[in-house]
């Protein structure tokens, strides 16, 4: 927004932006510095904020325990591979309902979002047993193919609503002017959609990056994600609260980076700013 | 207007999506109607057939109608605080400040941690009434801490399911109001319209459809949670944060009776559908847009 | 079908290949710093067994018994060696699930209340790998400070009146800590034993439960009593874990819980009492039976898998005596996995380097499975009933009781209302005639 605002104001707001923020953020800072305190600090009161013995111990513990690099690798191959099937499956259907609208269009997607509503935990036991038939636990496979059914309802209506801000007057201009359907689609929509598409696909991976009940209970040890890994250091007996910061710290990190590195995208995606 | 033979390649489009979420919905949907009418333990390997057994079952609890209540209301509340808390935090951060990136990136972060890490976090490092950070500011002040869990047990998994989606409902409006016309804005000001009225009578209209995405797609997520409960308080105390996915686990994965667990998950399928009926009577219409 | 035939042919082809090299066995276990201490000392067992390669599974005690049992009831086939508690392994057996095992070390050493409860119809089931009890655990500065002394055996009399004595709250000093978070495995594990106390039981001899007695009403006044006038802040969310922080921080005069806990409070790299605790019996009522439960983390083989001979080797290598001298010498001996063997007792250098082993183990004596309660009852099991349905009743009895910890529901309520639920469970799952 190019409006002219006075330095004062800027500060002003500055200010109240970053405390908020850092409100919001607090939690994962205060899991960050934890994660490099001894057990026994990690639980003093008063709590002590940066003045305190920084040691490794609890990254080298996490390190001589786990593969990390396995379950990383591992949520990596299923959050991607289930998002880019997803978005295969939903642009085409997105694309058809937003501009070939019928009467039928709302409920087909509040159908597919009601698909949505069975709890994970009332089906666990039938997809367990299907899966065992089919050969599919603790393998990526059988995951990418349960978080890509799960997701794809939320891709199709992300991507419907903003395909949906397209204005179609476009798009039929293109048709009079003879466009072929293939020239529409690669000519005309993709180039408006794809900053949609990228911030869908950043969200996506994000969620399936963090789904914790299927990638915990279909996998054992070949195909664990970091969810597995985060559930190796909660909860045991005894203090483990520098440990199981580290290991969320591990966990966050990858996914952190890189919607640091994306934000851009995740957020100017999603304007179509141009389009108006 | 669009050709016979637009539809039908629109239709062929649709397709995929459309027999693939079929068959992902009737195939678990069959089974799960299938073991709610048996008499099917994972423990007890013996099954037989129940007849309306299960439902009863489940409908009669003594801890039924509060799972309701307490589905509605952490639904209610976690949307009230993200789309109210959404709107203001995406009006700040539109506002020209300095670091803008990494402010959005500091607030949209919470978003990253996943669920049982977020209530952990929460539960024992911020709300811990003997060495948590609250209780410590609270103690700043002289104050006595507040026993989060046990005084206001589900507005407190409320506040932590809601520090998760808030960011959600922020990237979203956010997104919307950087395409608000910002010319418009300018002749309003222009006219001499305060920023209350400027925000009632040209940003809210235009954050609507972004309000109502938002509220649709975190309902879908928000009447599934049960990872937040179980870590921190396992539905206690009482049935005070005993919600319809909670009622369901203790079932399905406490006691393994996959008929009864079965029985409250097409009814909460049912109690969804309800819960979307009148969503959609109430925000649907700003889909037509 | 042809996915499946592709796939079963790929997989079993792929286990040819194996077979030929070394075979992988998957050990499912708890994240406890016992077994995680196991994972580290492996080398010991493949060096000694080439062929047999180990794949480790370390989760949380919640989600590894939600993910094995919903293995083993369907039969997945994804872990050859399970980590169960005392709860799972009369159930599973009955099933038919458990491998019997026939390869244990020295298996009359084994601690016999620990042994009766992995053994059904005298056949042993699984191999304890580290047992445990529940003792009082209380801070002998303190103690000094009101002018008491904790007696070997406490009673819960004496237990009131040390907790009204050691709270001081300007000093952030609670008399007494106890576990109130609902679940049957928090709460209900330590009320059930206390319970025990105070001659309650869950069920009667015609599995008639049995909240409406007077001997319930006894105990969760007590525990209620104690609780409201000296216990903690957030008591109705404290389980072990926070409690066991709360004490290392000096908060609590005295708290009641796994004899594990004893090596934690004592070590003086997280405890900042470290040198100042004291240990007692479980209290009890004068009734014959004292508060305490009995526990033991075990090593089982499922009943489907391909691998039982290599499983079962593991099995017996880590609950054996030698196991137990791998951990002395690499770590010292207060690190051994404690409550399993008798030998272990009688060993001096454990003795010298654990202060709380002999009462673990008169801990661990006084627990009798077979006969938990003072009147008699048609179930096995000190801190829970070992049937099935015990799970989400458990834990719904539990909550209940949170609720009247914190001070939601009065105790007529919350018994009541555990009553009504047990008796509609009971009756569905055909108990109650």
């Amino acid at each position: 927004m190019a409006r002219n605002v006075t330095t004062a104001k800027r500060v002003g707001w500055s200010i109240a932006a970053w405390f908020v923020a850092l409100l919001i953020f607090f939690p994962i800072l205060w899991t960050v510095i934890t994660s490099f305190k001894s057990e026994g600090a990690a639980i003093a009161f008063p709590p002590v904020f940066f003045d305190f013995d920084w040691t490794l111990s609890s990254y080298v513990e996490v390190q001589e325990r786990s593969d990390y690099l396995l379950h990383v690798w591992n949520s990596a191959v299923i959050s991607l591979g289930s998002t880019f099937i997803a978005l295969l499956i939903s642009i085409p259907a997105a694309w058809s309902m937003a501009f070939n609208p019928t009467k039928r269009t709302k409920d087909i997607l509040m159908w597919m979002l009601s698909t949505k509503m069975l709890p994970a935990v009332a089906v666990l036991v039938p997809f367990y047993l299907a899966y065992k038939n089919l050969g599919l636990l603790d393998t990526k496979l059988g995951l990418i193919i349960i978080l890509t059914m799960m997701n794809l309802p939320i891709l199709i209506w992300m991507l419907f609503s903003y395909f949906k801000e397209i204005p179609g007057e476009i798009l039929e201009a293109c048709r009079m002017d003879g466009a072929t359907l293939g020239q529409e689609i690669v000519y005309i929509l993709t180039p408006m959609a794809v900053p949609g598409i990228a911030s869908t696909l950043l969200l996506n991976i994000i969620m399936a990056w963090n789904e914790a009940f299927w990638t915990l209970n279909i996998s054992a040890s070949q195909a664990a994600p970091l969810s597995a890994f985060i559930a190796s250091y909660s909860s045991p007996e005894g203090l483990f609260w520098a440990k199981l910061s580290a290991a969320s710290t591990l966990a966050i990190a990858p996914i952190l980076i890189m919607g640091w590195f994306s934000q851009k995208q995740l957020v100017r995606g999603l304007t179509f700013g141009a389009v108006k | 207007m669009a050709t016979t033979q637009m539809r039908t390649t629109a239709r062929l489009m649709l397709a995929p999506s459309v027999i693939l979420l079929l068959i992902w919905m009737v195939v678990p949907l069959a089974a799960t109607l299938y073991y709610s009418f048996q008499n099917y333990s994972l423990l007890n390997p013996i099954t037989s057939f129940a007849g309306w057994g299960n439902y009863y079952y489940f409908l009669t609890d003594p801890a039924f109608s509060s799972a309701v209540v307490n589905t509605l209301l952490l639904v209610g509340g976690v949307l009230l605080i993200s789309v109210v808390g959404g709107t203001f935090l995406a009006l700040l951060i539109d506002q020209p400040i300095f670091g803008q990136g990494i402010v959005r990136i500091l607030v949209i972060s919470p978003f990253f941690v996943m669920p049982t890490v977020a209530a952990l976090v929460w539960k024992n490092m911020m709300m811990n009434p003997i060495y948590g950070i609250f209780a410590w500011l609270l103690s700043l002040f002289g104050l006595p801490p507040i026993d989060f869990f046990a005084q206001i047990p589900l507005l407190s998994v409320t506040i932590i399911v809601a520090w998760q989606w808030l960011p959600f409902a922020t990237l979203i409006l956010l997104t919307a109001l950087q395409s608000l016309d910002g010319e418009q804005i300018e002749a309003a000001e222009m006219d001499g319209a305060g920023a209350v009225s400027r925000f009632i009578y040209l940003v809210l209209p235009h954050l609507s459809r972004a309000i109502t995405v938002v509220i649709l797609i975190e309902t879908i997520f928000l009447l599934s949670v049960f990872a937040e409960i179980l870590v921190t308080t396992n539905g206690g105390p009482g049935t005070a944060t005993t919600n319809l996915p909670f009622l369901v686990y203790t079932q399905a994965l406490l006691s393994y009776d996959v008929g009864v667990a079965s029985a409250g998950g097409v009814i909460a399928i049912i109690v969804a559908n309800i819960v979307a009926f009148f969503l959609m009577r109430i925000v649907g219409k700003n889909l037509e847009a | 079908m042809k996915l499946r035939t592709i796939l079963l042919s790929a997989s079993s082809a792929v286990a040819m290949f194996g077979m030929a090299h070394a075979e992988t066995i998957t050990i499912a276990t708890v994240n406890n710093g016992d077994m995680v201490r196991m994972q580290k000392l492996t080398d010991d067992f493949t060096k000694a067994n080439p062929d047999i390669e180990l794949n480790w599974v370390t989760l949380e005690e919640n989600v590894l018994r939600q993910k094995v049992t919903t293995d083993i009831a369907t039969k997945g086939g994804q872990y050859d060696v399970l980590t169960i508690g005392t709860y799972e392994v009369p159930i599973w057996a009955k099933n038919g699930w458990l491998l019997e095992l026939n390869q244990v070390d020295d298996v009359d050493d084994l601690i016999p209340a620990i042994r009766d409860g992995l053994s059904v119809d005298g056949k042993l089931y699984a191999s304890p790998f580290y047992g445990e009890s529940s003792m009082v655990m209380y801070r002998t500065d303190l103690m000094e400070k009101a002018g008491l002394e904790m007696p070997q055996a406490p009673t819960w009399d004496f237990i009131k009146k040390a907790a009204e004595a050691m709270t001081d709250r300007e000093n952030g000093v609670n008399g007494i800590c106890l576990r109130g978070k609902a679940g049957w495995g928090e709460n209900m594990a330590f009320l059930t034993a206390m319970s025990n106390s105070y001659g309650a039981r869950w069920f009667d001899e015609n599995w008639q439960p049995q909240f409406d007695t007077p001997e319930w009403k006894a105990t969760l006044d007590s525990y209620l009593e104690l609780m409201n006038n000296y216990g903690p802040e957030g008591a109705s969310s404290n389980g072990f874990n926070e409690n066991l922080a709360l004490f290392q921080q000096g908060k609590c005069g005295m708290w009641i819980d796994a004899t594990v806990a004893a090596s934690f409070v004592t070590n003086s790299d997280e405890s900042t009492v470290a040198d100042k605790v004291g240990f007692a019996l479980a209290p009890d009522n004068g009734l014959g039976k004292r508060a305490n439960w009995l526990w033991a983390w075990s090593l089982a083989v499922p009943a489907g898998t391909q691998k039982a001979d290599a499983a079962q080797k593991f099995v017996s290598w880590a609950t054996s005596k030698h196991y137990t001298e791998l951990v002395a010498e690499k770590e010292g001996w207060a690190n051994v996995p404690p409550g399993t063997r008798k030998s272990l007792y009688m060993n001096d250098k454990y003795l010298e380097a654990a202060p709380f082993a002999k009462m673990t183990l008169a801990s661990i004596n006084e627990a009798d499975p077979q006969h938990p309660t003072v009147k008699p009852v048609p179930y096995v099991g000190v801190q829970f009933v070992a049937i099935p349905e015990f799970q989400g009743m458990g834990t719904a009895v539990g909550q209940q009781f949170s609720a009247a910890l914190a001070g939601q529901k009065s105790a007529d309520e919350a018994l009541a209302a555990a009553q009504q639920l047990t008796t509609r469970e009971m009756t569905k799952a055909g108990y109650i005639k």
